[in-house]
């Protein structure tokens, strides 16, 4: 009979691209004091950050991975390294090898030994001999504008093959978020690839730990509804995974935020459809008769989690050029300000209505809780509001045309009702986004081992 | 339940929420500040009630999910993001804010439950 494994220790020290950059030292210097195996995660990727990063790669082709890669690993890497320590990240985004070539730089300056990095590989179906893919998986909705970006939520498995073979640092591009902490669970305990209740239970601690401090007081604070302490040093969570995959969330000792129950149940149901049926790569998780119970100060374990088979395909977004974006706003203050913001908004509306639908907002009145169309403000009474904002905004597939709805709010300046001031405004690429699902095995997914000087992309 | 005096309040007096979305769809979690509160919640807090709240945003459909081991629910609220974050004019196109939306709903709640509610009026 084999000898019970210890549990596993995943600190996850970033939610999103443009996190806290400081989070990572205190859950590294916990998972020291633990003395347990350990994995720190970095989640960094939103739907749009790959096109964004895409993007950044033509201007600079050794561009295109996490552009605070290094602020997040500086103040770590040596630690890790030091203790074992390993890190799983999609900070790799459009180019996992520049970063991996970049945290090989990174810790040759800092004088660490040099880690074994490994970059996942297979989620960009970007590529010209993709092209019959996607547009077979899309049909209609293929964009004819040119394609920025196109990836596959690709799951755990190279992760944790990796991992087995030695990489203490994994570099991936797009993987299902979750499947960050699936994949060195897998690599630990090494359940089978249909264990699925195991499968779905380290998924849910995945899911609990992607959005970084989300669950740990972060993103919930409600003065006298839901009161947080220290959300200026909030501690990021750690979840700690037994072999029967179920896992209780903890945070650093002696950081801000708090875990409860209700930060559990928030973050449990956050970016969530059908509970039964919360789909992975790796695995369909369902939650409905999932349980949270609180068993200590800032401890909470998830229980009852269980597992169905993975889906047959993968989810693909793609991003492409849609045209341009452009937004202006202008301020009006003191008496009727109110009403003269209205005046300019009824004024832009008529200089601009050849161009594009325009969105209307007076910030400090009615800003996001309306639609495009504006229909909320405009069935409104006008009031007495004494500070206001006008904010517009339009997209248009030329940029001269986006570029009129710029002019047109600055000429508020003098064209405009009296007393406005504090012009902004500018035009920027626009973004869309389509989503498939393709065959699994039209997808070649692996990994690959940065070794000096070059590398070789072995399937 | 609803034969018996009851008091109306907002929403957020008995349950605390969350946003997230995926392209045009939102998801927004309603979760009991007590158990007591929950079957109240279920009776009021439905699919067609939510869709009414929303009016303004015209959403296409509303599906109300129960988690009854969690005290919470959760609305999936389709094509009501105005395309999502790549496409919406909305200075939060993620929809972030609308968690609050729904928590300013008017519930109606037997004056027995009074001592569950959370926070100041």
């Amino acid at each position: 009979m084999a000898t019970k494994l210890p549990n596993l220790l995943i600190g996850c020290a970033a939610g999103f691209s443009g996190d806290r950059t400081d989070a990572a030292l205190p859950v590294v210097r916990e998972l020291i004091r633990r003395g347990q195996p350990s994995v720190l995660m970095f989640e960094t990727l939103a739907e749009r950050t790959l096109a964004l990063a895409q993007l950044a790669r033509r201007n600079q082709p050794e561009a295109g991975y996490e552009p605070l890669l290094d602020d997040l690993l500086r103040p770590v890497l040596g630690l890790c390294m030091e203790h074992g320590i390993r890190i799983v990240s999609n900070f790799g985004a459009a180019n996992p090898l520049g970063a991996a070539r970049r945290i090989r730089a990174l810790a040759k300056e800092l004088g660490v030994r040099p880690p074994r990095v490994a970059v996942v590989h297979g989620d960009d179906v970007s590529g010209v001999h993709h092209r019959a893919l996607l547009e077979q998986a899309l049909g209609a909705a293929m964009p004819s504008e040119p394609i920025v970006s196109a990836n596959a939520y690709i799951g755990a498995e190279p992760i944790a093959d990796a991992l087995r073979a030695g990489a203490d640092i994994v570099v991936c591009g797009r993987v299902a978020d979750p499947s960050l902490a699936l994949g060195p669970a897998l690599a630990h305990f090494g359940w089978r690839l249909d264990d699925w209740d195991r499968l779905a239970r380290a998924t849910m601690a995945g899911h609990l730990l992607e959005c970084g401090s989300q669950v740990s007081g972060g993103y919930f604070a409600d003065p006298g509804y839901k009161d947080v302490p220290g959300l200026a040093t909030l501690g990021y969570p750690i979840a700690e995974i037994e072999d029967s995959g179920d896992c209780t969330i903890t945070k650093p000792a002696g950081t801000g935020g708090r875990i409860d129950e209700r930060t559990v149940k928030e973050q449990l149901l956050y970016e969530l459809h059908d509970p039964a049926s919360y789909l992975t790569p790796d695995v369909v998780a369902d939650i409905s008769a999932a349980r949270v119970r609180q068993v200590g100060p800032d401890r909470v374990r998830l229980e009852g989690v269980r597992g169905h088979p993975r889906p047959a395909s993968l989810k693909v977004n793609a991003c492409f050029e849609a045209g341009w974006f452009a937004e202006g706003e202008i301020s009006y203050a003191g008496p009727r300000a109110e009403a003269r913001a209205r005046l300019a908004a009824q004024v832009l509306r008529e200089r601009l209505a050849d161009t594009a639908p325009l969105r209307v907002d007076l910030i400090g009145v009615t800003s996001v809780l309306g639609d495009d169309a504006s229909h909320w403000l405009d069935g409104q009474t006008p009031g007495e509001s004494r500070d206001v904002r006008l904010r517009v905004a339009m997209q248009h597939r030329e940029r001269s045309q986006a570029e009129r709805l710029v002019r047109e709010v600055t000429a508020l300046y003098c064209c405009g009702p009296a007393g406005g001031g504090g012009v902004r405004a500018g035009v920027r690429p626009r973004l869309g986004m389509v989503s498939c699902l393709v065959p699994r095995e039209a997808m070649s997914v692996g990994y690959a081992m940065v070794e000096e000087p070059a590398l070789e992309v072995a399937e | 339940m609803s034969a018996i005096k009851g008091l109306t309040v907002p929403l957020y007096r008995l349950a605390h929420s969350r946003t997230g979305d995926k392209g045009n769809r939102s998801n927004i979690s309603v979760i009991a500040w007590s158990s007591a509160l929950w079957e109240v919640l279920v009776e009021q807090v439905t699919a067609q009630a939510v869709a009414r709240q929303f009016t303004p945003r015209r959403p296409r459909a509303v599906t109300r999910y129960l988690l009854p081991h969690l005290h919470a629910m959760n609305f999936v609220i389709d094509d009501v993001l105005d395309g999502g974050v790549n496409d919406s004019l909305n200075l939060d196109s993620h929809g972030k804010a609308l968690s609050f939306l729904l928590l300013d709903m008017p519930v109606e709640v037997p004056a027995s439950l009074q001592g569950h509610f959370a926070g100041p009026p």
